[in-house]
This record gives C-alpha cells, sequence and structure tokens, in this order.
C-alpha cells in the first residue's frame, strides 16, 4: 500500500469566489486513516482555512457527510485505504446549498422535519404515575429501523428526486414520521398523514432506492416510504368509499 | 435590534434540551434560545452508549444507588444532592418513555435494566448500546413541538454578559455569516457539556473544549473539583473510540498480555465465571484504569504501534447475545479495529473520558453568580464526587437539566429586566474577535499549541500524578498561554471560519488545563480518580472538600475549599470484591446475575 494518497477538496469562499474550485493535498495514508483524519491532517499542518464539519469521529453524531468520489459518505466511517492509489475527491454533499468548501446548509431538512411532528402525540398525556407504556420487543421491532436516523443527510444527497424537487419531504424526515407512526405510544399518524399525503410528502418518491442505498445505519428510508404508501392509499381508499364521521 | 430572550441556554444537547422543555413547561410565557456551537442532534449525549441509572426493580432501593454513588465518589459527593438525583432519577427516564425513548424492554413490555460497574443492582435503563443516542434524538425531536424554544443552531458563545454582578445575556458569533451579535436574558444556562480535548487520548467528541466552564470561570463563577477527571478503562487504542462498560456488564472479561484476570490482583474480588456486581470487570473506573497502569509497570500489558493494551475478551458471550445487548461495539470493533469481537479479543487501554468537576452550582443547578446556571457535565452538583458511576452521567442530564430549567425559569419570571447597557459590552467583544483574531498575525500554529497542551497534561495530571510533575505541567501550561497570545490564524474570512472557533476553543482548553493542574497540585491526598504518588492515602481531616477555583483580577488562579456535604452515609473505606461494602443502608448481598433479561 502507497503510504500516501492524494486529497482533491473541493473549496468554495464565497468572499473570495463565486465558484468551487478544487485545491489538492498529499497526505500520509495509514491503514486505520479515514479521510476525516485525511482533512483533519490538512486543517492542522497544510491549510489552516479548509472549513468542514465533524465531531465524534465514531459515526454516530451525523456531522461529517461528504461526497467522496461521487459518492455520499461518512468521513469518520470511511478509509482512506479504500480508494488506494487515489486520488480521492472530496466534496460537499449534493442537493444543498453550500455555505463554504465542505460545508452545506441543512436549514430545509430542519424545517421540514418540524412538520412531520416527530413527537409523542397523545389525545391525553400519561400520567407518570400510571408507570411505562408497555412495549413488547416485537413493538419496538415495528419502529426500531426508523428511530436509528442520525440526520447525516446522506439520503438527500442521494436522492435524485430532492435533487429535482427541493420541495419533497425527503427520505429521513418520512423515516422518522414512519418511526413515531408505527410506534405503539403514539397516536398521531392521522395529524402526520396531512403533510405526508401531499404530492410533496411520500407521492414525489419513485422508488428509486438510493436513500437505503447510501444509509450508514441501515435505516432503509425507502422501504419506510413505499409502506406509507400502502398506507395512505388505504386511507384515501377509505374516505372515499366511508364519507368523514362515518 | 438585539435579539432579546427570558433564558438562553448554551448547549443543546442532554441537560440542555431537558433544560429547555422543563422552561417550557414550567411557565410557557417564556421565550427559550437554545444556542449551540453544532445542531442539537450533532451534541455529544449522542455518543453515550451504556444507560441511564434509576432505581426501578423490586429488589433495589434509593438509598442503594445513593450508597453506590457516593462510595463509588470516594465520598466527595455533596449528600443532599445525590439523595435528590436517585429519587428523581426514576420519574425522569420514565419521562423519557413518555417521550417516545426505545428503553430495552423484557419480553412483557416492560423497561428493562442491566448491570453496571460499581452499581450493587441492576438499575441501569438502556436503548441497546446506543442510549445516549436515543436519548438525545427523543429530547431534541420532543423540543420540536414548544415553540417558545428558538434555536441559535452553530452559534459560538464567546462571553457572558455580565452587568450589576447579573448575568444578562451572552455574547456569540454566528457560523453561517461570521456576524458577533450578543443575545440578552434574564437567565443564562450552561450545558456545554465536558472537556475531554484538554488531553490527547480521550473518547470525547471534538467539540469537547470545556467551553461552557471556561465562560463561567472568566466571568467570576467558580469552578469545583477539576483535579476530579476519569479515565475510562476500555478505549480502542487507536482512535480512543469507547467501548462501554455494557460489553464488561454482560460478562466481558478483562485480560492481560497472558490471558490472566488481572484484576483479581487489585482489591476487586476474585475471578467467577458469571459477572457479580462491585466485583471484578464490575469494579468502578478509577480503579480499573489504575490497576492498567499498575500491569503496565509490571510490564503485563501488551505492546501496539498505539501504546500499550490489554484485552477485552466477549467472545464467550457469542453473537447472539453481542447482537442483542451489544450491537454498536460489535459494528465499531468491526469498522474501526478491523476486528470482530464475536471470535477476537478487543485491545483497549484507557482513555479520558469524563470530567467530576466543572461550573460549581447548588442542588438547582444556580452558580453563586446570579442569572447564570450550570447542568450535565459542564456543572459540578456534585454527585459524581472524586469518580463517577457509570450510567449516572446521562441521568444526571436530565434531572439537573429539569431541576436548573425549572430554577432559572422562576428567576426569569421574577421581572428583573436587562440593563440596556450590557449590550454596550458586545463592542468590547467584538474588538477581540474581529481586530485581536480575525485579523491578526500571528506565529503560532493553532495545532501545535493545542497538542503540546494536551501532551503535557497527559504527562503531568494522567492517572497518576505527583507534585513534581504537576508543578512542570503549570509550568508548560503558563507558557503556553503566553505564545497562545501569538496565535496565527490564516482563515480571514468570516463564513463558516472554523479556524476562528478552533483558537476560541483553544483558549477556553487553556484556562480549563490551568484549573486542574492547579488543584491536582493543591489536593496532597489520593482519592478515586485524582491519585497522587507523593500522597497515596486518602486524607479526610484536611479534604474532604471541594477545590473552588476563582479567577484572580490578574488572569491567575486562586483556590479555596469548601466542605462536602455529609447527610446519612459518614465517610468509610471504599471495597469491592467479595469482601463487600459494610456501611451501606439496606446493604444487599453480592449475588451472580441472571442472564436472561430480554432486550
Amino acid at each position: 500500500m502507497a503510504d500516501r494518497i492524494t486529497l482533491q477538496i473541493a473549496r468554495y469562499r464565497p468572499e473570495q469566489e463565486s465558484e468551487a474550485t478544487f485545491d489538492e493535498f498529499d497526505v500520509p495514508c495509514p491503514k486505520d486513516w479515514v479521510i476525516l483524519d485525511g482533512l483533519n491532517h490538512v486543517k492542522d499542518q497544510l491549510d489552516g482555512t479548509l472549513a468542514y464539519r465533524w465531531s465524534c469521529r465514531m459515526g454516530i453524531c451525523g456531522s461529517c457527510g461528504m461526497t467522496v468520489n461521487g459518492e455520499p459518505k461518512l468521513t469518520c466511517a470511511t478509509f482512506l485505504h479504500e480508494y488506494a492509489p487515489g486520488p480521492i475527491r472530496v466534496e460537499p454533499l449534493r442537493n444543498f446549498p453550500v455555505i463554504r468548501d465542505l460545508i452545506v446548509d441543512i436549514g430545509d431538512f430542519m424545517r421540514k422535519l418540524v412538520t412531520v411532528k416527530p413527537w409523542v402525540v397523545r389525545d391525553e398525556e400519561r400520567p407518570l404515575a400510571a408507570g411505562e407504556f408497555r412495549q413488547t420487543p416485537d413493538e419496538m421491532d415495528e419502529y426500531k429501523q426508523y428511530s436509528m436516523c442520525i440526520n447525516c443527510m446522506l439520503c438527500y444527497s442521494a436522492c435524485p428526486i430532492y435533487g429535482l424537487d427541493p420541495k419533497f419531504l425527503g427520505p429521513a424526515a418520512i423515516a422518522l414520521a414512519q418511526r413515531y407512526n408505527l410506534d405503539n405510544r403514539d397516536q398521531g399518524s392521522g395529524e402526520r398523514m396531512e403533510v405526508l399525503s401531499e404530492h410533496e410528502g411520500i407521492w414525489g418518491c419513485t422508488f428509486v432506492g438510493e436513500c437505503t442505498k447510501v444509509c450508514p445505519k441501515h435505516v432503509d428510508p425507502a422501504g419506510a416510504i413505499q409502506r406509507y404508501k400502502l398506507t395512505a392509499a388505504l386511507e384515501s381508499m377509505k374516505s372515499f368509499f366511508l364519507p368523514r364521521g362515518a | 435590534m438585539t435579539p432579546s430572550h427570558d433564558v438562553v441556554l448554551v448547549g443543546g444537547g442532554g441537560a440542555g434540551l431537558r433544560a429547555a422543555i422543563a422552561i417550557a413547561e414550567t411557565n410557557p410565557r417564556l421565550t427559550i434560545a437554545v444556542v449551540s456551537k453544532v445542531y442539537p442532534m450533532r451534541s455529544h449525549t449522542v455518543s453515550a452508549e451504556g444507560g441511564a441509572a434509576g432505581a426501578i426493580a423490586p429488589d433495589d432501593s434509593l438509598d442503594e444507588h445513593a450508597y453506590d454513588t457516593i462510595s463509588g465518589g470516594d465520598w466527595m459527593c455533596d449528600q443532599d444532592a445525590v439523595e435528590a438525583f436517585v429519587k428523581e432519577a426514576p420519574q425522569e427516564l420514565l419521562r423519557l418513555e413518555h417521550w417516545g425513548c426505545p428503553w430495552s424492554r423484557e419480553a412483557d413490555g416492560r423497561i428493562a435494566v442491566r448491570p453496571f460497574g460499581g452499581m450493587k443492582n441492576m438499575r441501569t435503563w438502556f436503548a441497546a448500546d446506543k442510549t445516549g443516542f436515543h436519548m438525545l434524538h427523543t429530547l431534541f425531536q420532543t423540543s420540536l413541538k414548544y415553540a417558545s424554544v428558538v434555536r441559535y443552531d452553530e452559534w459560538f458563545v464567546t462571553r457572558l454578559l455580565v452587568d450589576d454582578g447579573r448575568v444578562q445575556g451572552v455574547v456569540a458569533i454566528d457560523l453561517k455569516s461570521g456576524k458577533v451579535e450578543a443575545i440578552t436574558a434574564r437567565a443564562v444556562i450552561l450545558c456545554t457539556g465536558g472537556c475531554g480535548k484538554v488531553f490527547p487520548f480521550t473518547t470525547n467528541a471534538a467539540i469537547k473544549s470545556g467551553d461552557g466552564m471556561a465562560l463561567a470561570y472568566r466571568a467570576g463563577a467558580p469552578l469545583k473539583d477539576m483535579e476530579f477527571l476519569q479515565y475510562h478503562p476500555t478505549g480502542l487504542p487507536f482512535t480512543g473510540i469507547l467501548i462501554t462498560e455494557a460489553a464488561r456488564a454482560e460478562g466481558g472479561l478483562m485480560l492481560n498480555k497472558d490471558g490472566y484476570r488481572y484484576l483479581q490482583d487489585y482489591n476487586l474480588g476474585t475471578p467467577q465465571p458469571h459477572p457479580v456486581l462491585r466485583t471484578m470487570e464490575l469494579g468502578p473506573r478509577d480503579r480499573l484504569s489504575q490497576a492498567f497502569m499498575k500491569e503496565l509497570e509490571k510490564g503485563r500489558t501488551i505492546e501496539t504501534p498505539y501504546g500499550h493494551v490489554v484485552h477485552l475478551d466477549l467472545r464467550h458471550l457469542g453473537a447472539k447475545k453481542i447482537n442483542a445487548k451489544i450491537p454498536f461495539v460489535r459494528e465499531l470493533c468491526i469498522k474501526y479495529q478491523g476486528l470482530d469481537p464475536v471470535k477476537e479479543l478487543i485491545p483497549v487501554r484507557p482513555v479520558v473520558h469524563y470530567m467530576m468537576g466543572g461550573v460549581h452550582t447548588d442542588i438547582n443547578g444556580a452558580t453563586p453568580l446570579p442569572g447564570l446556571y450550570a447542568a450535565g457535565e459542564t456543572a459540578c452538583v456534585s454527585i459524581n464526587g472524586a469518580n463517577r458511576l457509570g450510567s449516572n452521567s446521562l441521568t444526571e442530564c436530565l434531572v439537573f437539566g429539569a431541576r436548573a430549567g425549572q430554577a432559572a425559569a422562576e428567576y426569569a419570571s421574577l421581572g428583573l429586566e436587562v440593563n440596556p447597557r450590557v449590550i454596550a459590552q458586545k463592542t468590547d467583544e467584538h474588538r477581540r474577535l474581529e481586530h485581536d483574531l480575525l485579523n491578526k498575525k500571528g506565529r503560532e500554529r493553532l495545532a501545535t499549541l493545542r497538542e503540546e497542551m494536551q501532551k503535557s497534561m497527559e504527562q503531568s495530571a494522567g492517572i497518576y500524578r505527583a507534585g513534581a510533575s504537576l508543578r512542570t505541567g503549570m509550568d508548560e501550561i503558563r507558557r503556553l498561554q503566553e505564545r497562545y497570545a501569538d496565535v496565527a490564524i490564516e482563515d480571514h474570512s468570516r463564513t463558516f471560519n472554523t479556524e476562528r472557533i478552533a483558537a476560541l476553543e483553544l483558549g477556553c482548553m487553556l484556562d480549563v488545563a490551568e484549573s486542574i493542574v492547579t488543584a491536582a497540585t493543591r489536593r496532597e491526598e489520593s482519592r478515586g480518580a485524582h491519585q497522587r504518588t507523593d500522597f497515596a492515602k486518602r486524607d479526610d481531616v484536611r479534604y474532604l472538600a471541594h477545590s473552588m477555583i476563582y479567577r484572580n483580577a490578574d488572569g491567575s488562579a486562586r483556590v479555596d475549599y469548601l466542605p462536602v456535604t455529609i447527610t446519612r452515609w459518614p465517610p468509610a473505606e471504599r471495597v469491592y470484591g467479595e469482601k463487600a461494602p459494610h456501611g451501606g443502608p439496606n446493604h444487599v448481598a453480592d449475588r451472580a446475575l441472571s442472564s436472561g433479561a430480554g432486550v
């Protein structure tokens, strides 16, 4: 294995330039270095102006998603040597406005997330004195997978629909809505349906399945969307045959 | 127009979000700002793995949880705070259950609890081994339903606004635009977490630079018990990634280079085939990390390119149990260490994990500075004393986050007005951040200063310390502080200038480093995580007291002592293993664990 590798890093400094360019850096490539270690080497030793997000470097905080050789990746969980002999092209996540260098603006997702009410909705709050809701391991399995979303935005970056129509609610927000819909403690699926069953909700999705392929936590948003389409279709048929109030 | 809120929270992790919800529920008319340098779901609570303690099992009791915590903390805990903590712990965890936290369950759907280090009973609630992740996302998503909570995502707080002896807001940089803004408030709560990045090898995320501790200290609030720093015994050697204590609670074994369960040589009991509470691998973290150092001295550790290690053996647990109870451990080992713990030994070594000390607060999270509150790892209430027990800190974020939130809400409702003249302080801060930092031409490389600080902290204030090494450490930290004044910032732009933030973080870390070394130098005894080779014994006559570190006007540190609050558990010897603790009310005999709990 080569002991060094070249990173081609996308740079964009809105105060100085109107378009992104690439800078090349030669970094060490020991077998346990991830892409993020390479970026940290650049920032600490070669160019302090490089801007990117990172925090936990153990694949759980969701900060360090970037486009690596064309694919969305968590850079703390992607090894340099996988790309030997290089070069490795590191770009910001796609489908988001770029703020600077490798940092994208995820405000759109943050606003959409609120609209699906990602919290337990109850007709009546359960008093603490009543103890816990019972939830068997099987009942938990119904939604558990969707609760593993770390909001890393790789799925939005991979989603061709979101790329074309930014109004599309998107994979993670729909998966998180389903996370609550399928939780036996929740009674909010009716309220969520208003948002999910709009055109920009689930129906935007043409089941390309890229979101599920790139998800580092195996959340399977595509599965969540397909499953919800069935629920929504049944509900809409019910409302067609059974007028409101019936 | 200066943004203005009733309460400003600095930090949006477990403690900050719990506080935000508590304020919203205490007084819905109050406006709440969550100001955090990262999006809340990136906060380091996310990395916590093993669980959150709260006594609910029929054979458990609040007194036993209190006793384990107090003895685990080597009698440095304030016992009134511990009593409040253990009492409110189960309610807080239950509240999180009602908000949707996917706690692992028994087969019949009830909450399951697991054993944990230093705990005499099974009382650790868990969501597999991603407990912190699930707690944080549950809190974050739940916080979205309160319209009174306004978020300032990716804003870095650089200073507290203080006027007339009262904290009245913050100055912060909006990372995206680079703008410096004052945000005024009737009360401020610091929930910025720990400071592990002061050391070279840590489980802590990059963001853990002790910001809140430094903000409070500079504003005149004292830091307490900063010499008590926890090394977790099981970190992966290169990355410092934590392998949760739950791995040992489920039956993992600690082995030296000869495959020998070395903990039996260090007063932690005798090896049994199954895990026994408060014994061997389920001993407290300080004692396990110290045992590693002794094994290292004896030449019984294994040398690797990333330092000496011992082994954590999970192989006998089998794939099924590992996948059910500690799947993240397997995921992390495969991904980052290139090995499968179902078949192979995991190399581990002690790693800086948690700061027991922090901003001094009372039992309601109030600091001595009016209008300023703190909760979570940033704060020192203190329930962790000289050594925190695993699974107490997530619960601490909830219990004391809620308490601080309620107290701040009440204080903010008193009607004290923000004095408009505090906003003028923004001008000073603006000058420091723009002129002194952004446009400066320094000569010292940021990363070099940071690395030198980390190295000197490890050498002087590690697992074992001595007067001489601490004095050397102090000299080095002082020199680094001088060099920091000449730090170079290559990045002169405003848009998302991460280098400016890194420089500000280094400034915080140097203050925190100084407070750690100062407190460690002055404490001439060994207690919990603070082990002095030149003062090997605990000394209750001189040091049954909290270190209180104040910042003098000239920037130097001054140390006072505050007696520890003792309510029902007079100081006694810490005993682990079969000899069993004798001082605890309602003490239960050691018992082997059954292995059949659901998931």
